[in-house]
């Protein structure tokens, strides 16, 4: 197989995902070890607009399906028409991101293609041929929970992966790059099966706890649903998303979409705020890969410290406020 | 109809995980192990699904069979399954041998493909390799649709088919209308899964086992990815705690995370 590394780009309202530009820049840099280029795929009803975003970030072609049967997601037509692609591109790597999408979707377009596949990798690198066994992408991602980390190597002709958010440094775009864009006509099912019906909006605007690079999470300390206003009130500050324990969830303080831990989501961020949560293993589980970790509770024997890297003792219904204005002076700086 | 649910054995939660010395594996020694909770999902719609029908339609003939691929002790899950309500177990021994995510989706397809299955309950992921890849993979050698990571399971009246409701970012939520076959993937929030009683254990032992041995429907597909470097996570550099009255520790904590870590 080649060199050349393919990327799946998600995109909403005609921009490309954080998190594609992201998986982007990550790939530019593997691709100039594997001497190889990089080519991203833009699927939807309308992608033209979304596909000039791309060359920016290293993309050298852009290969665009379009057509009513993409308006909407759906596993079977998507990776019927990813197949379309990777036949006509013929990358040696196929890369994606752990998305809602990206989880439904590359592993199945692995099995299609025959490929090894390694799930929600933390990083990618490059190896020697003949250094590890079989080929040359190695990833490296949690396993246990985060307990353990391993690298997956790959025996297969092409080598699949996703990554998770806020893994990888986005590039500064380079204006004024041009890609190639190749439309791909995928002929595949006209009549799909199990369509989707029927998308319900969450909260606008609200980005996913899964690619927020700044959380905020209240634990059962917070006591009722009201009080998350104050960690919502500093999340607007400083442009987090506000995340929760499984105690505040099962309380009612807040929805199951937004926990984090071993039954909730896996987040990675850059900036973790823990305001009162005591730390359990199954909190961890969902947090621990976050790059810096602040805890602030009123038990200076809470596990949470442990991990942390910034410690508050004290009581979160002081502390909150007073840091939210703290904030507030640093960025008016 | 014919419904299937395949689970994973994993250890508990609270286990403590050790790396073998040479980082190749995880110590098994002293593991308690669990059904996947996941797949406890599963099971659980598997069951409710099976006594809606049966409410309608109490002649109706349907039958639900819990399926998992691993060593002996993944008869002890499949057990748990059978003293849920699952009606027979099908145990798929592995042979001593590590299967990765796309060879276990091809046993599990072959077994599956004698069975004829309308409905097959997956879990997300199983929470030991958290690969989230052997139900997609299933579905594509089955040829069947399928929904993952999904929260709301309505059998439409004439059981023939379901809407399916899907968790996506940002609180979002896909509505998918499918009929049958069907391979689904289980998130928390779908239902609370019921305990054992222990009438149900007693009867659990009375319930059909069928085994199988993995080999017969590998065939020669060798792994595609193979898990090396076994490590334990980074130590985290110790933190720093912060002193003084809420004003300053606050006023610091802001300064730190601004001019120290730059997150801020
Ligand atoms: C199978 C399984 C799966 C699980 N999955 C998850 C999961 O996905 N996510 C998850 O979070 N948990 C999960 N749990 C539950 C987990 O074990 C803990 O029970 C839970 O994380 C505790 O939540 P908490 O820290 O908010 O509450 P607690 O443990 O009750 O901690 C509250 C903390 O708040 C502090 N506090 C109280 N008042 C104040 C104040 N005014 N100011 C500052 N601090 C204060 C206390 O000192 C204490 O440390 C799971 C458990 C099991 C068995
Ligand atoms: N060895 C196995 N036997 C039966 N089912 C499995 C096995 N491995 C994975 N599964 C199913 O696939 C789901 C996802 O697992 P994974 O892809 O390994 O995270 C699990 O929740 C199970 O439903």
């Amino acid at each position: 197989m080649s060199n050349d590394i393919l990327v799946l780009a998600e995109h909403q309202d005609n921009k490309v995902k954080k998190i594609s530009l992201e998986l982007l820049s990550k790939a530019t840099g593997l691709a100039s070890q594997t001497g190889g280029s990089v080519s991203a795929v833009l699927i939807g009803s309308d992608v033209e607009g979304a596909a000039r975003q791309l060359a920016p970030y290293g993309a050298k072609k852009v290969y665009l399906v379009s057509g009513a049967s993409f308006e909407k997601y759906n596993t079977i037509a998507y990776s019927q028409a990813m197949a379309a692609v990777v036949e006509r591109a013929k990358p040696g790597i196929v890369l994606g991101t752990a998305s809602p999408m990206g989880k439904d979707l590359i592993p199945r377009l692995a099995a299609k293609l025959k490929a090894g596949f390694a799930s929600e990798c933390t990083d990618l690198r490059i190896e020697p041929a003949g250094s590890v066994p079989g080929g040359k992408l190695v990833g490296h991602r949690p396993i246990y929970s985060g307990k353990v980390f391993v690298d997956v190597v790959f025996n297969s002709a092409v080598q699949m992966a996703t990554t998770r958010a806020n893994s990888f440094p986005t590039k500064s775009p380079q204006e004024g790059a041009n890609a190639e864009l190749v439309k791909v006509d995928v002929g595949g099912e006209t009549t799909l099966r199990c369509p989707m019906k029927q998308m319900e909006k969450g909260e606008t605007g609200k980005v996913d706890l899964t690619e927020a690079e700044v959380i905020i999470s209240g634990g059962r300390a917070l006591g009722n649903t009201e009080n998350f206003k104050i960690l919502r009130e500093m999340a607007d500050v400083i442009g987090a998303t506000v995340g929760a324990s499984r105690a505040a969830v099962d309380s009612g303080y807040a929805p199951h979409d937004i926990q984090v831990g071993q039954t909730g989501k896996v987040v990675n961020p850059k900036l973790y705020i823990a305001c009162g949560i005591s730390g359990a293993i199954q909190h961890l589980a969902g947090m621990r890969t976050s790059k810096v970790i602040v805890a602030i509770n009123k038990d200076p024997e809470a596990p949470i410290f442990q991990k942390a890297d910034y410690g508050v003792v004290g009581d979160l219904f002081t502390v909150v406020p007073l840091l939210t204005q703290e904030f507030k002076k640093v960025l008016a700086e | 109809m014919k419904i299937a649910v395949l689970i994973k054995q994993v250890p508990d939660t609270e286990s403590k995980i050790r790396v073998k010395s040479d980082g190749s594996g995880i110590e098994e020694t002293d593991v308690k192990y669990i059904v996947n909770p996941y797949c406890e999902y599963a099971i659980e719609e598997a069951i409710r699904t099976k006594e809606k029908i049966k409410a309608g339609e109490p002649e109706a003939p349907v039958a639900t069979v819990v399926i998992s691929l691993g060593p002996d002790r993944a008869l002890e899950a499949l057990r748990t399954a059978l003293a849920m309500g699952i009606d027979k177990a099908i145990h798929i021994d592995s042979e001593g041998k590590i299967f990765d995510g796309f060879q276990t989706a091809k046993i599990l397809a072959g077994v599956l493909k004698a069975g004829a299955f309308d409905l097959i309950f997956c879990g997300k992921q199983a929470i030991d390799d958290d690969n989230s890849q052997v139900a997609q993979m299933t579905a594509e050698f089955l040829d069947f649709p399928q929904v993952m990571i999904i929260q709301k399971f309505d059998l439409t009246p004439d059981s023939k088919g379901a809407l399916v409701t899907r968790q996506v970012g940002g609180g979002a939520r896909e509505i998918y209308e499918a009929v049958f076959p069907l391979i689904l993937g289980c998130e928390k929030g779908l239902n609370t899964p019921r305990y054992a009683s222990l009438p149900g254990i007693m009867k659990a032992k009375t319930k059909p086992v069928e085994k199988l041995k993995a080999s017969a429907f590998l065939g020669d597909t060798g792994p595609l990815t193979q898990f090396i470097h076994y490590q334990l996570p980074p130590e985290r550099a110790a933190g720093k705690k912060l002193d003084g009255e809420a004003p300053q520790q606050a006023h610091e904590l802001a300064r730190l995370l601004r001019e120290e870590a730059k997150v801020i």
